[in-house]
Parts: C-alpha cells; structure tokens; sequence
C-alpha cells in the first residue's frame, strides 16, 4: 500500500559493497547511500517533527551519525532500517529540545485500551479530502497527527505512510511485533475518531 | 463475533494478513454491524488520506545543500579520525 521509493528496494548486495566501502572511510560510497535515503529520511523527518527546518536538521545529523557509527553496523539488519532507526532518535531529540516542558518519549502512552475504542461512529463524506483546500488539509491533518501520542505517531508514519514492514518497524524503534500492532491499530483508531469531526457527513451531503 | 473482536482485528484485516477463515467471520459481522462497518472505512479512508498527504517539498538546491554539507562534515570526521 505504499508510495514508498523505488530506491528502498535496491539490491542488497551492492548496498553491503557501498556500506563495507563507506565503513573504511570511502566517502564516496558513502555519498551514494546518501542520494539512495535521502528523500525517504526527509520524509520522515517531516512527517515526525512536522517541521521543516527540524527535518533538514534531521537528514543532516541522522547521515552524519551513521558515517559515524558505521563500524556499529551489523550488517544483520538493512542498512536502511538501521538508518531510519537513527533518523527516528534524531527527530525525537529535536521535538524535547522544542518542547522540553513536555516530556518527549516513544513510551509515553500506555493508557488504557478504551481510548482507542471509537466514540463518535459517523460515515464521512464521500471525498473528504474536498471538503478543505490544499492549505487547510494540511493544517488539520498535522494538528491530528501532533495531537496522537509519540509512540502510536511513530508507528504510524513507519508503518502507514512511509510502507515500512511490521518487523522493519518493530527493528528500527526497538519494540516488539506485538508491541508495533498494538500501536498502530490504537494510532489508525484514534485518528479516525479525531479526524471525524472535520469528515463527517453532513446535512446535504450527496 | 462481536464488535470489539472485530476492532481486535481490524488492523490486520486492513492490511490482508489474516487467514482466510478470520477474514469470512470478519466480513460475516461486517454485514450487519453498520457501525463496525462506518469504522472500517472511515478507518482506511484515515489511512489513505494521510499516506497520500502533502508535504513539504524536497528541491534539487535543498537536497545538494543538504548533501554537500553531511560529505563535508564526514570528511571532516575522517580526517579527524586518522589524524
């Protein structure tokens, strides 16, 4: 279901030829894994930090990072997966550092099952999207998303928006398969229910 | 089946990874549970709608921008290292 890059699916083996390059210093190789990831990485920086400027930071420091710690790598992993896992920490730490009063961590949630049990059960119109301009949209859908707890926003951006598998998942936020669906079935509902207000059907709807 | 034994597994059934006999009792109480049905899809509407959301751009002088400065710094980092 994903509009994920062509360029994730690469073949591996010239992948680990570029990573084992990059790891003895060949910056090069290393530049090449950068125009592979780079547009996926500002994506989900984006998606994560909903902010611009925090996202550019993000690209810069999550590459920077892994050049750093590439003798970290496994090779067990995809290196991608491995990348987005370090991109994911960058995005955290810059959302503590622009709202330290609120503490920032993939295990704030764990509230009980009910909040995610729908409330308000209304059908939607029938292109809701239509109801709001392109600017509008925009601004709802980024204030429901901010609004979800960090640990079920960032299963979802993985898992819905940017194709991640269930496992690559789990792998870059250091959480368990079941521990990943939970979230995300929690995520999928709580933003259905506050995305009803906006969507739902009105009188003289078609 | 009831109506949060189906939201249990609502996610899965999104995503096609259940059996063929979870899927024939899901689709069984989807035929007379309007309001499990309303949640269903407005549930994949919610997926589909932020999935194809728009973003902020990624131009080409951003993107060499970007790159040239992480190359610069790994440089940096290298030279460092086997100083």
């Amino acid at each position: 279901m994903g509009a994920i890059e062509s360029k994730v699916g690469e073949p591996v083996s010239d992948e680990s030829v570029l990573v084992d390059a990059a790891r003895n210093g060949d910056v090069g190789a290393f530049e090449q894994l950068v125009r592979r990831y780079d547009r996926n990485i500002f994506r989900i920086a984006q998606r994560i930090t909903q902010n611009r400027e925090d996202a550019e930071d993000v690209v810069q420091d999550a590459f920077l990072k892994a050049f750093q710690n590439l003798g970290q790598f496994q090779g067990q992993s995809k290196f991608y997966t491995w990348l987005v896992r370090i991109a994911v920490n960058e995005a955290l730490m810059r959302l503590r550092r622009r709202r330290p009063e609120r503490m920032v961590s993939l295990d704030e949630e764990v509230r009980t099952e009910e909040d995610s049990m729908p409330r308000e059960v209304a059908d939607w119109s029938p292109n809701p999207e239509q109801l709001y301009s392109q600017a509008e949209l925009k601004d709802i859908l980024s204030k429901t998303i901010q609004g979800l707890p960090l640990g079920f926003r960032t299963v979802f951006v993985l898992r819905d928006m940017e194709a991640l598998s269930t496992e690559e998942t789990a792998e870059a936020l250091n959480l368990s398969i079941p521990a990943v669906k939970s979230r995300l079935l929690r995520a999928r509902l709580q933003l259905r229910e506050r995305l009803n207000k906006f969507f739902k059907r009105r009188n003289g709807d078609s | 089946m009831t109506c949060s034994e189906f939201l249990k597994e609502l996610s899965e059934y999104l995503d096609d990874t259940i059996d063929q006999r979870t899927r024939v009792e899901l689709e069984d109480h989807l035929h007379w549970c309007h309001n499990c049905y309303v949640v269903c899809n407005t549930t994949k509407r919610t997926i589909e709608i932020y999935r194809d959301s728009q973003l902020f751009e990624f131009p080409e002088d951003l993107r060499n921008r970007l790159r040239t400065a992480i190359i610069g710094k790994c440089k940096q980092h290298k030279s460092k290292t086997e100083a």
